[in-house]
């Protein structure tokens, strides 16, 4: 009993990880680092989440999580509500349908891969903002916010990477 | 019965198929729904902001105080390296600032002898709320910061935030404890200004730049370089006369370089306000700092 007890406790975090670590992803990037010091844009750390558990184990990041996470990164952040939502639901599906592309494969091709989906979100994103507000926005601190996140990537996968390996020893 | 169930699963399955493959455009399609909602009614989704944000604002008060004395340990090297030259500056500004002081007491006490001869009777000194930055929105389209003092500490919306040099921006969205701060420099952020050596008023208009801009001056001519900035209370949103900024270019758009760095914040003053006919007797909240 208590044995089965433990093995639902064990799958029910393994199930929760990738949300977690994006929800915490979500509260770090919103601490005050002082970065805008230096004319710098936090990127988006999240993104980095559902890309990677979008292409290793979507079953544990359903749709359903990303639109959560994505809603949950809008309202905290005070931008358009939605707009994340929108941009993880879709970058977790198209990862999930891609996956054969990356799995397996050296990590330089899932680095690139990350950086067509960054460059894609800086732009949907700045369109969508730029609208939403009524207003072209500068594009130059989305593209900063864009490159700044592909110079981070390797740094989360890293980690999550390791995470990956603890979650499928549960 | 066997059959009914056939049936049902029959009809059930290719409509779960149908879900699932359109499960993601469902899921867009109700974001840009509630995106659409935002836009048309931003209160309800403001109510929804603040319950999101009041549950994050301790995790985040937490995470941010080691993080505040890294910072402040940073500071204090920086602080070693620079002593002598932050002395000899130090110095020189202690010099002009009793000469100052020396004038603002023949001022004050000019005013005072003047006030009593007209019989004016002054504004509420304004009091002070002390509040620790938690979280700073990092992102390109907006210029936020959240504090972690809210409702239940006296924190009103509209209320001006300050830090020691001058004017950060306001109060515009106030939880039980947390709220949020609209920095001058935000796109949506609009604060009636005087210039103090014309006299003339005009709106200070973030544009998420560094510096905002200077709007809807009647004379664009009057004015110069190195002109003081000040609220100039009108609206009754702000109190009138809190420092601002410094005009620094004028040619085409005027901007403003402010005299508050919000950049790296980790204190802030809120400043409580009551203007005397727009907070009727009884419902004054009460004072506790």
């Amino acid at each position: 009993m208590a044995d089965d007890r433990g093995s639902r406790l064990a799958l029910r975090s393994r199930q929760a990880t990738p949300s977690l670590i994006a929800l915490v992803l979500i509260l770090v990037s919103q601490l005050p680092l002082g970065i805008t010091q230096v004319g710098l844009v936090m990127p988006p750390l999240a993104l980095m989440a559902v890309f990677f558990w979008g292409i290793y184990r979507p079953d544990l990041l359903p749709l359903a999580a990303a639109f959560a996470i994505g809603l949950f990164q809008d309202l905290l952040t005070g931008g358009p509500p939605g707009l994340f939502a929108a941009v993880y639901v879709a970058v977790r599906a198209v990862m999930a349908q891609q996956r054969r592309s990356f799995v397996g494969r050296a990590f330089a091709i899932e680095w690139f891969g990350f950086g067509v989906v960054a460059l894609t979100v800086t732009f949907a994103s700045w369109a969508v903002t730029s609208a939403y507000f009524g207003r072209l926005l500068q594009p130059g601190l989305f593209l900063t916010q864009g490159l700044l996140s592909i110079a981070l990537y390797p740094v989360l996968n890293w980690t999550m990477v390791r995470l990956r390996r603890a979650v499928s020893h549960i | 019965m066997r059959g009914q169930k056939n049936n049902a699963t029959r009809l059930a399955l290719p409509l779960w198929h149908l879900a699932q493959r359109f499960a993601p455009a469902l899921f867009i399609g109700a974001a840009f729904a509630i995106m659409l909602f935002g836009r048309f009614d931003p209160a309800t989704v403001e109510r929804v902001r603040l319950v999101v944000t009041d549950v994050a604002a301790p995790i985040l008060d937490a995470a941010s105080q080691p993080l505040a004395a890294v910072n402040r340990g940073v500071d204090n090297v920086q602080a070693w390296l620079t002593l002598h030259d932050e002395l000899d500056r130090l110095r020189d500004e202690n010099e002009r600032l009793r000469q100052w002081q020396a004038a603002a007491r023949r001022l004050e006490a000019e005013n005072a002898s003047l006030r009593g001869l007209l019989n004016v009777r002054s504004d509420q000194p304004p009091s002070f709320i002390s509040a620790r930055v938690i979280a700073d929105a990092g992102v390109p389209f907006v210029r936020t910061v959240l504090v972690n003092a809210g409702h239940r500490d006296g924190i009103r919306r509209g209320q001006a935030v300050m830090n020691a040099d001058g004017l950060l921006g306001r109060v515009v969205e106030v939880g039980e404890r947390s709220a949020r701060i609209l920095l001058l420099t935000d796109l949506n952020s609009r604060v009636p200004v005087t210039n103090l050596n014309s006299g003339l008023r005009g709106v200070l208009a973030g544009d998420n730049r560094e510096r905002p801009q200077l709007a809807f001056l009647p004379n664009q001519m009057q004015v110069a370089v190195g002109d003081r900035i000040v609220t100039s209370g009108h609206g009754g949103v702000l109190p009138q006369g809190l420092p601002v900024g410094v005009v620094s270019g004028v040619d085409g758009v005027i901007r403003v370089q402010l005299l508050a760095n919000s950049d790296q914040l980790e204190f802030v003053r809120i400043v409580r306000y009551d203007l005397p006919r727009l907070a009727p007797a009884g419902q004054e909240p009460a004072v506790n700092d």
